[in-house]
Formats: C-alpha cells, sequence, structure tokens
C-alpha cells in the first residue's frame, strides 16, 4: 500500500523542473588533448526530488556534480553545453555571476567531511561565510542563524560546537556540519557527493534520514551522486546510471531496481550480495572500466565487457532510447542481451 | 601547558649536562692552550707555567670541569684572553649588535619571501612564477660574500649611499635621534644583502604549501560556498599554508643571535658570528665553550618555542 | 568438528601518557577480552563501525600488534609468544590480506617477488619449483604468466587485491584473515574478489576471519558472525541467528541500518530504523554496564552467545515484548 502512495506522491511533488542539463561535455586536458569525462549528458531535476547519480569510479559522476557549480580548473579543464539555471546558462557565467549561485541557490556536500571543513576556522564561522557572502544579516544575526543551523542539523550543543574545531568533531557531526553549510542560505539544489560514503550504517542512515527531512522542509532538489545502489534504493526517485562518461539509462527508482534493462545496470545489481541469493555466486562483469584516454568514442562503451553478445546486437552510435514512459536506455543491445552462460534471447 | 613547559625545561636539564661535557672533553682536546701564544724567547717558562698553576690548568681534568660549571651557574663565564674582558659582557655587546642586525635581516625577509612565495604559488606555471623561481634559484646559489663584497663596493665605495662598516656614527650622542637613525644606517646594507639572499626556503615553502592548498578539499567548500577567489586564498589558502613557516618562526627567533660570519666580515661590523670564528681561531677557550653553551640553550629554546607558537596558530596541536 | 585455533580473552590495550612525568594514566581499551574458536572450512566474520577494535583484533592475532594478555592455541600449542618468530609453523599457516593491496605491497618489486617472499620464507623450494609454484598461483587468482614480471602499479586495484590473494595462499595457509579485503573495490571488481575467495576455500578448505564493516558482504561469504563494540563482543553466532534473531540492541540498531536494494519497502524500514532508534536511545542503559562497557558474552543457544548482564536480562525480554 505504502508503495503505491509513494509512487502518488513522487508525481504530485515533481512538476517544477529547476535544472536542466543539454548536452553537457566535460573535458580535461591531459598531455594537450582534451578527453571527455562527461560525454553529452543531459538531465533534468525537479523541485524535491531526489535524483541519484550511479557508476563505478571512473564512470564520470563526480565531474558532473562539480561541472554543475564550475568548480573545475579553466586552464586544463573544457565544459561545453547547457545548464539551464533560473532563465540564465551557468556554463556560460562570470566567475563573479557563479559566485552568486554557489552557496546562495546551490548547496554542495562533500564525501570526507574531515577534508572537506577547514581544520584551522571554527565550525560556527565556516557556516557564517555563506552567510556573510549571500545574505544582509548583520553579525548578530548571522550568528544567530548559524545557531539555528546547528541545531536544524541535529547538533545537539550548538553553541559549543560553533566554537570548535572540526578535528573536535565525530564523521558524523562532521558531515551535519558540512549539509548546514551547504542548506544555510536555503538553495534551491543540493547536490551531495558521495555524502555517506566515509561514514558508518547508523550515522549513514541517520544523514540520508536528515538529507529528507531537510528536503521535506525546503522543497529542494537533491542530486546525490553515489556508488552504492542500496542507498539509491533507500532515498532516490528517479537514477541515472552512469558508464564512461554517459548516461545509459535512466528510470524512477522502482523501475530501475525492479524492471532493469541496460546490460550495465543488470550487471551491477546481480554484483550486489544479497540475501535471496546467499549461496550462489556473485555477477561479475568482464575487464576494466576503460580509462580516459583509452576510451572508444564510437560504437557502444560496454560491448568490450559483454563479448558474447554479437556486435550486430549494438546500435553504430548508441542513443537514449524511451522504452517506457520516463525509461531511458542506451544502445540496442539490452533487447538481446544476456548473462554469460545463460540462454540468449530471454529478454526479447 | 604550563606543565609541558616546565617540563620541557626539566627535560632540558640533563640535554645540557650531556652538551656541556662534550664541550669540555673538545675543548681538552684542541692543540695548545691560552698561553702557548703567549711564548717567545724571551718568555720564561717559569713564567708560563705560574699562569697556568693560576689558571688552574694544572689541575685534575674534572675539578676544572666542577670548577667551569659552577662558575657558569653563577654567571661567571669566565675572562675573555684575547678582548681581555669578561664574557658576559663581551657577548652582552656582540649579541646585541647582532640581535639588531638579524631583527631587520628577518623583517626584511618576511617581507620580501612572503608576497613573493604567495604570488608563485597563486599563479603557479605563470611568467610571474617562473621569474621568482628563478630568482630563489640565483639568490640562493650566489655565495653572501660575493653579493656582499659588491654590495660595499657598490653602494658603499662608489655611490657612497651606506657607511661600509662599523655599527653607528661616534659623532653622534647617545639616546638622541641622529644616534639610532645612525645606528639603523649601518645596519641597512648588511640586513639588506643577507635578506635578498635568506628568502629561497620560505619562497620554495610557500609556494609549494599554497600548491597544495589550492587543491585542498576545504577550498572547493569554500569554492561552493560562492566565495570570491580573493577572500579564498585570504581567508582559506594563506593562513594555512603560513603553518610550516610558523612551526619554524620559534627557531628563527632563537637563531636571531646566531649572526653570519661573512656578513660581519665584510661589513666590518662586530657580531656573534665573526666574534665564534675569531675565538676559534685564537683558542679563546671561555669564550667558545660559553657561545656553544648558548648555542645549545638556544636551540632547545627555539624547538619549545616553535611548538608552542604552532599550538597557538594550528588548533589541532595542543600541548597541556 | 573440533576447532583447530583458539583465541582466548585476547585483550590489547595501549597506555595513555600524561600528567608531569609522561607517565601512564590510562589505557585504550582497543581488544579488550575477545575469544574466538576457528574450524576449518568456515568463514567468520568479524563487524563493527570505525574504532570498534575489529582490524586491531585481525592484527593481533597475526602478530601485528602487541598483545597485552591472552592466548592464542594453535593445533593444541600455545602460540601467543611465537607469532613473530620467522619459521613457526603459525606464521606459516595463518597469513593475512590487506584492504589496501598497493601499500602493502613493495612498489620496487616484481609480482615475482612479490609473491615468492613467503614461499622462500617458509619452504625450501628450488628456483624451478618456485617459479612453478608462482605460475600455479597465478592461474589460481586468474591470471597469466606474463604477470610475474610487472610490477604492481601495473594492475588495477581488483588485480592487486587478487595478487594479495595469491600471495597469501603462496604456502597452503591454514587461515587467511582479510582486512576489509573488497572496502576499496568498485561493485563488480568486489564481486570479482569474493567469489575468488570462495572458490579457494573450497578448493583448500581454508578457514578466513573477515573482518569488515559491510554487513551485506558479510552475511554472502561468512558462516559465524561477531558484532564488535568498543572493543568487545556484544553479540556472535552463526549467520542465521543474528541476522534473524538478533538479541543485542546494538545489533538490532546495526542491522536496521543496513540499505536495502529494494525501493518499494523503504518506507516500512525506515519506519522501523526510527523505532529501533527509539528504543535504543530508551533501553541502551540496560545493554551496558555503569562504565559503558558491554557485558561478558552469555550464551542464547549452542551458537549464540549475546551480552547480556544476567540481572538484566529481565529487562531485555521486556523490550522484546515492547516492540
Amino acid at each position: 500500500m505504502k508503495t503505491s502512495e509513494e509512487v502518488l506522491a513522487n508525481n504530485l511533488k515533481s512538476s517544477n523542473e529547476i535544472l536542466k542539463i543539454n548536452h553537457l561535455r566535460t573535458s580535461f586536458r591531459i598531455k594537450d588533448s582534451y578527453y571527455d569525462a562527461v560525454d553529452d549528458v543531459s538531465l533534468s531535476l525537479k523541485e524535491n526530488e531526489v535524483l541519484a547519480i550511479v557508476g563505478e569510479s571512473g564512470c564520470g559522476k563526480s565531474t558532473l556534480a562539480t561541472s554543475i557549480v564550475g568548480l573545475h580548473n579553466p586552464l586544463n579543464t573544457k565544459v561545453t553545453g547547457e545548464i539551464l539555471y533560473n532563465g540564465s546558462n551557468i556554463v556560460k557565467l562570470k566567475e563573479d555571476d557563479l559566485n552568486k549561485i554557489r552557496g546562495n541557490d546551490i548547496g554542495f556536500i562533500f564525501q570526507d567531511p574531515l577534508s572537506a571543513l577547514n581544520p584551522l576556522m571554527r565550525i560556527g564561522d565556516q557556516i557564517e561565510e555563506s552567510l556573510f557572502f549571500h545574505t544582509k544579516l548583520d553579525e548578530q544575526q548571522r550568528k544567530k542563524r548559524v545557531l539555528e543551523l546547528l541545531d536544524q542539523v541535529g547538533i545537539i550543543n550548538p553553541k559549543r560546537v560553533a566554537r570548535q574545531f572540526s578535528h573536535q568533531l565525530s564523521g558524523g557531526m562532521r558531515q551535519r556540519v558540512m549539509i548546514a553549510i551547504a542548506i544555510a542560505c536555503k538553495p534551491k539544489i543540493m547536490i551531495a557527493d558521495e555524502p555517506t560514503t566515509a561514514l558508518d550504517v547508523t550515522i549513514q542512515a541517520q544523514i540520508l534520514d536528515l538529507l529528507l527531512d531537510l528536503q521535506a522542509e525546503t522543497n529542494a532538489g537533491i542530486i546525490l551522486i553515489t556508488h552504492d545502489l542500496g542507498v539509491v534504493a533507500e532515498v532516490a526517485d528517479r537514477v541515472a546510471v552512469m558508464y564512461a562518461g554517459q548516461i545509459i539509462e535512466i528510470a524512477s527508482v522502482q523501475e530501475l531496481f525492479n524492471n532493469p534493462k541496460h546490460p550495465y545496470t543488470r550487471s551491477l545489481l546481480n554484483s550486489i550480495p544479497q540475501v535471496e541469493r546467499e549461496s550462489e555466486k556473485l555477477e561479475v562483469i568482464q575487464g576494466i572500466v576503460p580509462t580516459l584516454t583509452k576510451l572508444s568514442k564510437h560504437g557502444c562503451r560496454f560491448s568490450p565487457r559483454i563479448p558474447w553478445i554479437d556486435e550486430s546486437k549494438h546500435e553504430k552510435e548508441p542513443q537514449l532510447h524511451e522504452i517506457s514512459p520516463g525509461h531511458f536506455v542506451r544502445c540496442t543491445c539490452w533487447k538481446n542481451f544476456h548473462f554469460d552462460g545463460e540462454k540468449g534471447g530471454s529478454h526479447l | 601547558m604550563w606543565k609541558t613547559i616546565a617540563r620541557r625545561f626539566l627535560i632540558m636539564i640533563p640535554q645540557l649536562f650531556v652538551l656541556s661535557i662534550f664541550i669540555f672533553i673538545l675543548a681538552q682536546f684542541m692543540p695548545g692552550d691560552p698561553f702557548s701564544g703567549l711564548i717567545t724567547p724571551q718568555t720564561d717558562p717559569n713564567r708560563i707555567e705560574e699562569l697556568r698553576e693560576l689558571a688552574g690548568l694544572n689541575d685534575p681534568v674534572y675539578v676544572q670541569y666542577w670548577n667551569w660549571i659552577v662558575n657558569m651557574f653563577q654567571g661567571d663565564f669566565g675572562d675573555s684572553y684575547t678582548f681581555k674582558v669578561s664574557v658576559a659582557s663581551l657577548i652582552g655587546d656582540r649579541g646585541l649588535n647582532t640581535l639588531w642586525l638579524s631583527l631587520l635581516s628577518v623583517f626584511l625577509v618576511y617581507l620580501i619571501a612572503i608576497p613573493l612565495g604567495v604570488i608563485a604559488g597563486r599563479y603557479q606555471n605563470s611568467l610571474k612564477d617562473k621569474t621568482i623561481v628563478l630568482y630563489s634559484f640565483i639568490s640562493y646559489a650566489i655565495p653572501t660574500f660575493v653579493l656582499g663584497l659588491i654590495f660595499v663596493y657598490v653602494f658603499g665605495y662608489k655611490l657612497q649611499w651606506f657607511p661600509t662598516s662599523g655599527t653607528k656614527d661616534v659623532e653622534e650622542k647617545a639616546g638622541t635621534l641622529g644616534y639610532y637613525w645612525s645606528i639603523i644606517y649601518h645596519l641597512l646594507l648588511p640586513a639588506i644583502t643577507y635578506a635578498v639572499l635568506g628568502t629561497t626556503a620560505i619562497i620554495q615553502y610557500l609556494r609549494s604549501e599554497i600548491i597544495d592548498a589550492q587543491l585542498q578539499d576545504y577550498v572547493k567548500t569554500a569554492r561552493s560556498k560562492g566565495i570570491p577567489m580573493k577572500k579564498v586564498y585570504s581567508r582559506h589558502i594563506f593562513r594555512n599554508s603560513l603553518l610550516p613557516i610558523a612551526a619554524f618562526l620559534g627557531f628563527t627567533i632563537t637563531g636571531l643571535l646566531g649572526g653570519s660570519f661573512f656578513i660581519e666580515t665584510i661589513f666590518g661590523y662586530p657580531g656573534m658570528g665573526k666574534l665564534f670564528i675569531d675565538s676559534i681561531m685564537a683558542r679563546d677557550y671561555s669564550v667558545i665553550t660559553t657561545l656553544i653553551m648558548l648555542y645549545g640553550f638556544l636551540t632547545l629554546l627555539g624547538s619549545l618555542l616553535s611548538d608552542i607558537i604552532l599550538s597557538i596558530v594550528d588548533p589541532r596541536i595542543r600541548i597541556e | 568438528m573440533s576447532s583447530f585455533m583458539e583465541v582466548k580473552d585476547l585483550c590489547v590495550h595501549y597506555p595513555i601518557r600524561g600528567g608531569f612525568f609522561n607517565t601512564v594514566i590510562d589505557h585504550v581499551y582497543a581488544v579488550d577480552g575477545v575469544s574466538m574458536e576457528f574450524e576449518k572450512g568456515k568463514t567468520y566474520g568479524l563487524v563493527g563501525e570505525s574504532g570498534s577494535g575489529k582490524s586491531t583484533t585481525g592484527k593481533a592475532i597475526i602478530g601485528l600488534e602487541k598483545i597485552t594478555s591472552g592466548k592464542i592455541i594453535y593445533e593444541g600449542e600455545d602460540v601467543t609468544h611465537q607469532r613473530r618468530k620467522r619459521d613457526s609453523a603459525y606464521n606459516r599457516d595463518i597469513q593475512m590480506i590487506f584492504q589496501d593491496s598497493q601499500s602493502s605491497m613493495n612498489p620496487r618489486k616484481r609480482v615475482l617477488d612479490i609473491i615468492a617472499e613467503p614461499i622462500r620464507n617458509f619452504m625450501n623450494m628450488t628456483v624451478q619449483e618456485e617459479r612453478k609454484r608462482i605460475i600455479e598461483l597465478l592461474e589460481i587468482v586468474g591470471m597469466s604468466e606474463e604477470a610475474m614480471y610487472k610490477y604492481p602499479h601495473q594492475f588495477s586495484g581488483g588485480q592487486r587485491q587478487r595478487l594479495g590473494i595469491a600471495r597469501a595462499v603462496a604456502c597452503n595457509p591454514k587461515m587467511i584473515i582479510a582486512d576489509e579485503p573488497v572496502s576499496a573495490l568498485d561493485l563488480s571488481v568486489q564481486a570479482q574478489v569474493l567469489n575468488f575467495m570462495k572458490d579457494i576455500q573450497n578448493e583448500y578448505g581454508l578457514s578466513y576471519l573477515f573482518i569488515s564493516h559491510d554487513l551485506g558482504v558479510v552475511r554472502h561469504m561468512c558462516d559465524h558472525i561477531s558484532i564488535m563494540y568498543k572493543g568487545r563482543f556484544v553479540e556472535t553466532g552463526s549467520k542465521n541467528e543474528i541476522f534473524k534473531d538478533p538479541r543485542h540492541i546494538y545489533t538490532k540498531r546495526l542491522l536496521s541500518a543496513i540499505p536495502n536494494i529494494a525501493p518499494e519497502s523503504r518506507l516500512e524500514r525506515k519506519h522501523k530504523r526510527r523505532q529501533v532508534e527509539v528504543d535504543y536511545k530508551k533501553e541502551q542503559h540496560k545493554y551496558y554496564d555503569e562504565d559503558g562497557k558491554v557485558y561478558p558474552l552469555s550464551s542464547v543457544s549452542s551458537n549464540h552467545s549475546v551480552a547480556i548482564g544476567s540481572i538484566e536480562k529481565g529487562g531485555y525480554e521486556s523490550v522484546e515484548n515492547n516492540s
């Protein structure tokens, strides 16, 4: 019963698009040539939505996240395409105009809160900084707001913590502080890059719950970058799976876990140790993720890892196809995909 | 904190004790004694022997050592054989000269090195950076006495902008403004020479620290907050990059009394560096041993001072 | 079947120094009275959050940490003080795999020398025999002969972890202590390494002590699981007992926090998690003694023990009825 309720709620709440990414390409310079770490990604984020971006290391998900707020070094990075927010294209914005959006409209949460907090600056001052640059509050009001924020992210003794330094806090507390920084100016969008990877499971659960609670208050759209499909299943509304810089499948969370289509998504799900298949062998994906410099720009990028699927089953220039409302899959190989050793054609 | 400081001072006692034994033994091994230089065909060997007896040089070794230590504790470091004054007042005079020179030098070093280090780190691989790095390597490669001599020749002898020796103008009356100005005036050329050549370490340190800090996650956090780059540098990168230099500050402060033999010699400036080398040449035991004990003590003090400074600027380090 | 190895009341305490004379003023009880028995061919999971002492336990068993008190008995013999002897049977038979295989391999040595190290230490082999053995080992972990002449950095994380396994099994060990062996690996690579570990176990009858914070992986790999907190076991038992019938509030809380890849039931899980959290806050004191320490284990059934104080057992029952 709860399931349908939840679906209904999702449909209701996801109406307003607040961020639209069109044909985003982020390229890094390596020895005088540019390589695409993010290759033609198009996405949209709605108000009050949790959009998860999953993939293994090197698939470009973190690069995508940092591209949205333009944090790359312009000397060795090229970003093209469109990131539309509030009528302007973030990619084309000048640094000064970007700074008005960063921290104000878009909050960012990093993976490791220990290294993401300045070790020499008091916690309170680090939160206050955002307020200083984005609001007209005077010093007293800012200090008051800092305490409110710390309280809002579930810190028991805000007054004391505001005066402390990051090394004096536990991992979970630090991540709460990071979240307080991210939500300080009530952003419309929050980007969380592996926010719980460095934490223990019980703390992870608390932090994820906190993010959702805050979302319920602010209606922010959340982009959650993670490699952990379990976390995705717990909090996401929609999921984009990335492989080698491209989105290869995108669907609602129920659809993705119950009806995965792309061979990569299916292989990933089968490689998770699960209760139902306790004694079975885990699915292994042959080969390795291609490195940026060795990536072939043509054909299905996943084909080298499923060599038992005939080359003719892949599209020449694989595109994302909408196979049911809201469910997109890249390439046509999924239609004929079967796991190595299994009989073919079962998914036709 | 006070407890730790007290404990560190306590630990210094055995350390200095061991140092004193080493110094004493080394002094014993040095060939000759203060009187061997006085011997001429005219001197009466008995008179020399008498002097030796009087100076206590014929006592058993441990008695000599004991007398030395006891006197030292009473503030009596003996007399300099070459300068014919007490070591305490000699070191007092020279030390003060050196202190002024070092203070000005170190001030100039920081004044030059910190902006250059910051610029080089911030604009890494730019023309500015490359020029600064080139300067720091060249200054590292030039020997002090070469640049010192060039400066004396050009600014002192040819252009006559600066005096070439001494510590002050003898004609000025003590306490007047002119008197103090003349002291600073005499300091300037040697201090500039020192500063121009002494910046390498700080420039290089600061440059690499800033380059490192730029890549830290907390800088990314700061940028993601929408803080302008200028402020990110002043609030986040700069302070964190100064830590290693702060860590060295204790040694720099206690090192102020060390002096530089070359600078002092070239500029005819009577300071500690020259005193040390001169007294070794003249076998002036009491000066040598006192100076080594002093430097030993200052080194220990410097490490304590560095720890205290670091604990003030870095909240992660606390001494209890 | 009886155990071939036993750890009895293992303690690893680190002194904390302080005061004016820098004397020992207290101890960190990293491992504080841990007992385990190991049977042939089984996998033992050691689970806990960061700082629980699980890694220290593994390192103490193999001899990388000094044991404060307690005993390790291997095939009937007390080997507590032999762990560091170069040629003892214990050292040959118990091997270790590390989380970060890169830093556990000398970067300037070829794979050949890395894998040969235990062979040269423990076995008398001619150069030809050694070569043959290394090729055999590489085959076991699915790598070709050419790998011998490469350096560790030329491999991917998963491949290096497999080389680590090859090195660990080189001298036919009886047990391998695996400290977070797959935590640094991507999902598909993790699957590959876990499969290998299972294959090798089936073939050679190895035992594993599998140390991990990932309960999903532990559930997949282990027969017997111990949950550790503050240097002690809060609960230990067969996999089924732990997952189906957790008794200690700490275990329950840990289990309720594991993400599940079933999005349709996530609201239920969230409610349950919140309920456990409420119980945890309310009932916590009953599960720890006055100093906040975990009680000694008392047995619930033949293969399940839980750390509940004898008087508090009543309290524990009432919690069970409430929830």
